[in-house]
């Protein structure tokens, strides 16, 4: 209940703020537009290229979206009463989670298809594109959640951020686009989304912890 | 609940020392003190939101304490209808329209009105923050300056919120430079 209390909440913010909640949307397809310009449309160059770079971008905007995730939260001090003595925090942090994804990770996971369009990836490799990313994303989400819970005392933490989730990113992009290349060869890509689907496993199961105690420190001040 | 002998510093710089009380049941403990002198971090240390330097904190209660802070907790995109039901839904109660309504109209809130807490002036805000202590069941409060941004009729709502609580059997620490207006309150003064 508590998780679904968080992650309606959140929700009806988001909704209530879309402004904000567009930017790494807004972010994802403008910076595909601009490789596709700039790429041209060479097929040579094109074609699996066209997966990885969805793949970064995306990352990019998962990264991008993480900032504002505790941000009002602490700014409102609805955070210190989420936070209050000896209760566990991960349930409300899974609904956060949740709702966080629904709002930034999943329009990239649907918009993912058109993306590879129009970069020329090869169609059998699409429907991959959009699993890999619909498994990578929340994990991206997840990562990202850590990063952002240690910088929110911060003030403005953004490239402190980036450099603590970006290296947490890395085995996520490393399968996530090797699962697109592989499939854009004609190659079965399980292997590498069962990586994925691992790594998610792993991320949901200890990042609530993880948030939990790094939320606590941003109260010390 | 109890505190023995309590350091907490902030900034590399001691605020407080040797601090140490106990409150029960019923019972109304006022924390004075000049601005600076640590009252909120007094507070926070309680709510289990600060780390003591040395000491100890007991609070033997079972549900977790209520929390007041200068923060108003409160989401400015929320209306104080959504913001109290989030919060009750949080502290693992069942957060019943009509319950939130009372407790709304309690501190002088029309609740059903849809107007966003952002758009609130401070003092309705402060309002909607009292609204969790009117439907509270937690046994002990933490209230930091509950009277800021407050009227004279809502300091009045305030001093019967805390009198209701003291006489329901729940004890309240408040960090204040105003009388609360309780019969046998307990004083704590923090020297600068």
């Amino acid at each position: 209940m508590i998780v679904l209390a968080q992650a309606g909440r959140d929700l009806r913010i988001a909704f209530r703020a879309r402004g904000e909640m567009a930017h790494p949307v807004a972010f994802f397809a403008l910076a595909v537009t601009l490789f596709g310009l700039g790429l041209g449309s060479d097929l040579q160059t094109l074609g699996a290229v066209a997966v990885v770079v969805v793949w970064v971008i995306a990352l990019l905007a998962c990264m991008l979206a993480a900032e504002s995730l505790f941000r009002r939260d602490f700014e409102d001090g609805t955070l210190e009463q989420m936070l209050l003595h000896g209760r566990p925090i991960f349930l409300a942090v899974l609904g956060k989670l949740a709702a966080h994804w629904c709002v930034s990770g999943l329009p990239l996971v649907l918009f993912a298809p058109v993306a590879g369009f129009m970069l020329q990836a090869p169609t059998q490799a699409l429907p991959v594109l959009v699993a890999s990313l619909a498994i990578g994303t929340p994990t991206l989400a997840a990562i990202g959640a850590v990063a952002a819970a240690l910088t929110v005392g911060l003030g403005r933490g953004g490239l402190l951020l980036a450099l603590i989730a970006l290296p947490l990113y890395v085995p996520v992009l490393v399968f996530g686009a090797s699962a697109g290349v592989v499939a854009a060869s004609g190659l079965s890509a399980l292997p590498q989304l069962l990586w994925l689907l691992a790594m998610l496993a792993a991320a949901l199961t200890f990042v609530p912890f993880a948030v939990g105690f790094a939320l606590r420190l941003s109260q010390e001040y | 609940m109890s505190v023995r002998d309590l350091a907490c510093a902030a900034g590399g710089h001691r605020l407080f020392q040797g601090i140490g009380f106990d409150v029960r049941p019923g019972e109304l403990m006022e924390v004075r003190g000049p601005n600076g002198s640590g009252k909120t971090t007094l507070l926070r240390c309680i709510a289990g939101l600060f780390t003591e330097e040395s000491g100890h904190v007991d609070v033997a209660v079972e549900e977790q304490p209520l929390y007041l802070g200068h923060k108003p907790g409160l989401s400015p995109l929320l209306t104080p209808l959504e913001n109290l039901r989030w919060y009750l839904a949080l502290r693992g109660r069942e957060p019943r329209r009509e319950d939130c309504l009372a407790a709304l109209r309690e501190v002088g809130l029309n609740g059903s009105r849809a107007v966003l807490c952002g758009s609130l002036s401070a003092g309705q805000q402060r309002r909607a923050a009292l609204a969790r202590l009117a439907a509270s069941s937690a046994p002990l409060w933490l209230l930091d300056e509950p009277f800021a941004a407050l009227d004279e009729s809502g300091r009045g709502i305030v001093r019967s919120l805390v009198r209701t609580q003291c006489a329901g059997g729940g004890a309240v620490v408040c960090a204040t430079h105003e009388d609360l207006g309780v019969a046998g309150a307990k004083r704590l003064e923090i020297a600068a």
